[in-house]
């Protein structure tokens, strides 16, 4: 239990040695986005409400077909949410809009993973079963995952779902941006392809801005000029136009800071090579060799 | 006051109420294993920890923290007035951790997976290095525990019927086990409370990767440190409860001039946590909250001051830390507010984003919960009459 004069001043030494490091390893936060994925661009003035990328949507990703696939509107009487059977879902808002017969104009809205740039999902993920790919696409590896639903935790816009009645092998669900089919040449995700009134654009991240600023630019008075998720957590791949506030079809408003960011820096500041615990150490082992000289009594065994 | 087995009757009534504890607790486990954790919970996608989370694995390991703060002061800081109460807060600890894996096994989905982070590491998790702490500190307690039960066991190794060919295997491995542990204590005695630091304020920074999703009044980049000051500050107030509940219900000697010295310890640690979450408050402005009525605003309010401030008024006092009743109490104050804390920032005051709705346990997260706490207390009582652990010469009543 005695600690040695020299033991101790090697770890003093290097305790001293790694508190030295951070100074030079403090780098700030970068983003680690790639830099020119794909994403999907959703009209919602375009949006009809047919349901038919919730359809296809279950079909290319071999989910149960969606309730009352043929429903355009009962089925709207509840709000929805993507789960473990559905990756995406269509909802219906009344945000108070009313047409020249003073009826009440609906809106669509689709929800899936908005596949963010910096994904709050990915940074949790106690072993790396997310990850963010080149392509944009979030994708979820089931044999890494051991199922502590940090991700769902993490996730700022409540997507990932859980297989919560498999007693055994339970997996995280959430759209997958039709990775399959994506990340071959001319490949469209399995919603963007079907969708009828062309709501969904699928393209490159970049290339959707502008689409979208021009969109908003010609036709005035149609659009909010804010295409939610250019900014929105540092920016997502699935972004969206509307007519009425983001708000009110349940798009959450969020920091422009990715959600990352501060856990990643508090986190890495306190232990990039491990400094400070090695740090901590080295001055515990000081207390003790200096305790242990003044009590004259090293014979402390089995007292733990 | 050696430390020395207790030599009491085993079966008491209250050992029974926790074995039907136990029993109903294991047949929640069951039904989470056969029809999957939506079976016995209310978890959602919503809401994906709850109880099992916020107290299995979040207080359990807060209320472990009488292990590693006893070990630093008595054996790091030489204080060793502190050593008789050094084991039995070492046995909580290494059964508190061992509980706190058990309800990891129960809460997340996949638990045959649970050994995949020793091999795929994300060290942007968080998480990840709660999980690699805890591991390894679970191990480091294992280790601190052998020489108490290499003391008892030494050269009376005596294996029934079959296994007694291996006695003196098994006894030349506690030996030298021992001998080898007398001279490398200390390496795993700063070593745990390093791994304690370490993952203590890291559970803290779990939530930090939910900005949005926590309540402002819990939500600071000072969480990490809150969790640490307020695990360090529990756990003398841990030492205090379980000696007090052990001392009177084996009708020992109630140990008072420890606990009592005790005392002027968390009147500082408790100060401090109290100051930073005070100055967090003030300096972020989340006071504003403080009067809108909500259930959260009002479990936040318990927390500061039933949790924390009434005790440490309380322990201010010279005839409350005198008092056998008095630090018990103040104590429970203490140990509540902790649990509220934890509860609080993993249940009470996440808000999902869109959905809405609350969050109330089923009752089988509570049978298993239950059954859980049930069990350590079982097990503590097992170790408890058959080791060394308390201080056993001075025992009255007998
Ligand atoms: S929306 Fe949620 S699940 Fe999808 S990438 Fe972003 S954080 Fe991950
Ligand atoms: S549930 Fe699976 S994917 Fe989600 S954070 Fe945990 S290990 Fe990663
Ligand atoms: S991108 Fe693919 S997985 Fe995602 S909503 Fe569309 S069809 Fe479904």
């Amino acid at each position: 239990m005695l600690l040695s004069r020299r033991n101790f001043f090697k770890i003093l030494g290097a305790a001293g040695a790694s508190t030295a490091l951070p100074a030079g390893s403090a780098q700030a936060w970068s983003s680690k986005a790639p830099d020119d994925p794909y994403g999907c661009l959703v009209d919602l003035t375009r949006c009809v409400g047919c349901r038919k990328c919730e359809e296809e949507c279950a079909r290319v990703n071999e989910l149960p077909a969606p309730e009352r696939p043929n429903c355009q509107c009962t089925i709207f009487e509840k709000n929805r949410r993507p789960d473990d059977d559905a990756f995406t879902v269509v909802n219906r808002y009344f945000t108070g809009r009313i047409d020249n017969f003073n009826k009440p104009v609906p809106t669509y809205a689709k929800v899936q993973c908005m596949h963010c740039q910096d994904p709050a999902c990915v940074s949790a993920c106690i072993v790396g079963a997310l990850t963010k790919d080149e392509t944009g696409a979030v994708r979820y590896n089931k044999d890494k995952c051991i199922g502590c639903r940090y991700c769902m935790v993490a996730c700022p816009f409540e997507i990932p779902a859980y297989e919560y009645d498999d007693p055994i092998t339970p997996k995280v669900m959430k759209c997958t941006f039709c990775y399959d089919r994506i990340s071959k040449d001319g490949g469209l995700p399995g919603c963007a392809g079907i969708c009828p009134t062309e709501a969904i654009t699928f393209g490159k991240r970049s290339t959707l801005l502008k689409v979208g600023k021009k969109r908003v630019k010609e036709n005035p008075g149609i659009y909010l000029d804010h295409i939610y998720g250019e900014k929105e957590v540092g920016g997502t791949s699935w972004m969206y136009l509307s007519s009425v506030p983001f708000k009110k079809v349940k798009l959450p408003g969020l920091p422009e800071t990715p959600s990352p960011k501060l856990s990643e820096t508090i986190h890495h500041s306190l232990f990039s090579y491990l400094w400070s615990p090695i740090a901590l150490f080295g001055v515990l082992a000081a207390f003790m060799s200096r305790t242990k000289k003044e009590a004259d009594n090293p014979d402390n065994k089995g007292g733990v | 006051m050696k430390a020395a087995p207790l030599n009491k009757k085993f079966w008491t009534p209250g050992v029974l109420v926790m074995l039907c504890f136990m029993i109903a607790g294991a047949i929640a486990i069951l039904g989470r294993f056969t029809g999957g954790i939506g079976y016995v919970t209310n978890l959602s996608n919503a809401r994906p920890w709850g109880l099992w989370v916020g107290v299995d694995v979040a207080t359990g390991v807060a209320l472990a923290a009488g292990g590693f703060t006893t070990a630093a002061l008595a054996h790091i800081f030489g204080r060793h007035h502190y050593e008789s109460v050094t084991r039995p807060a070492l046995l909580t600890a290494a059964l508190g951790y061992t509980f706190v894996v058990l309800g990891l096994l129960v809460d997340i989905g996949r638990s045959w997976a649970i050994w995949k982070p020793m091999f795929n590491w994300n060290f942007n998790s968080v998480l990840f290095e709660v999980a690699m702490c805890v591991m390894i500190y679970l191990n480091v307690l294992y280790i601190e525990f052998l020489p108490i039960v290499a003391e008892q066991f030494k050269d009376r190794v005596n294996l029934p019927g079959m296994l007694s060919s291996l006695n003196s295997l098994v006894n030349w491995i506690l030996k030298t086990g021992d001998a080898i542990l007398n001279k490398t204590m200390w390496i795993f005695i700063i070593l745990g409370v390093v791994l304690s630091c370490m993952h203590q304020s890291s559970l803290g920074s779990l939530m930090l990767v939910a900005p949005t999703k926590l309540h402002p009044l819990w939500y600071t980049p000072l969480l990490p440190l809150m969790f640490l000051a307020s695990a360090i500050a529990v756990g003398y107030p841990m030492v205090i409860f379980e000696t007090t509940i052990a001392t009177s219900s084996f009708k020992l000697d109630p140990e008072m001039d420890i606990l009592t010295p005790l005392t002027r310890f968390t009147i500082y640690l408790l100060g401090f946590y109290l100051l930073i979450k005070t100055g967090d408050m003030i300096y972020r402005k989340t006071w504003v909250y403080l009067l809108d009525g909500t259930y959260q605003t009002n479990s936040f309010l318990v927390e500061m001051i039933c949790g924390i401030a009434l005790p440490w008024v309380m322990l201010l006092f010279n005839r409350v830390r005198q008092s056998r009743t008095g630090i018990f109490i103040a104590a429970c104050l203490i140990i509540g507010g902790v649990v509220l804390n934890r509860v609080n920032v993993f249940i009470v005051g996440y808000k999902p984003p869109i959905s809405e709705g609350t969050y109330f346990p089923a009752v089988g997260e509570m049978l298993v919960t239950f059954g859980l706490i049930a069990t350590l207390m079982f097990i503590y009582r097992i170790a408890v009459t058959f080791l060394p652990v308390l201080p056993g010469s001075r025992e009255v009543n007998v």
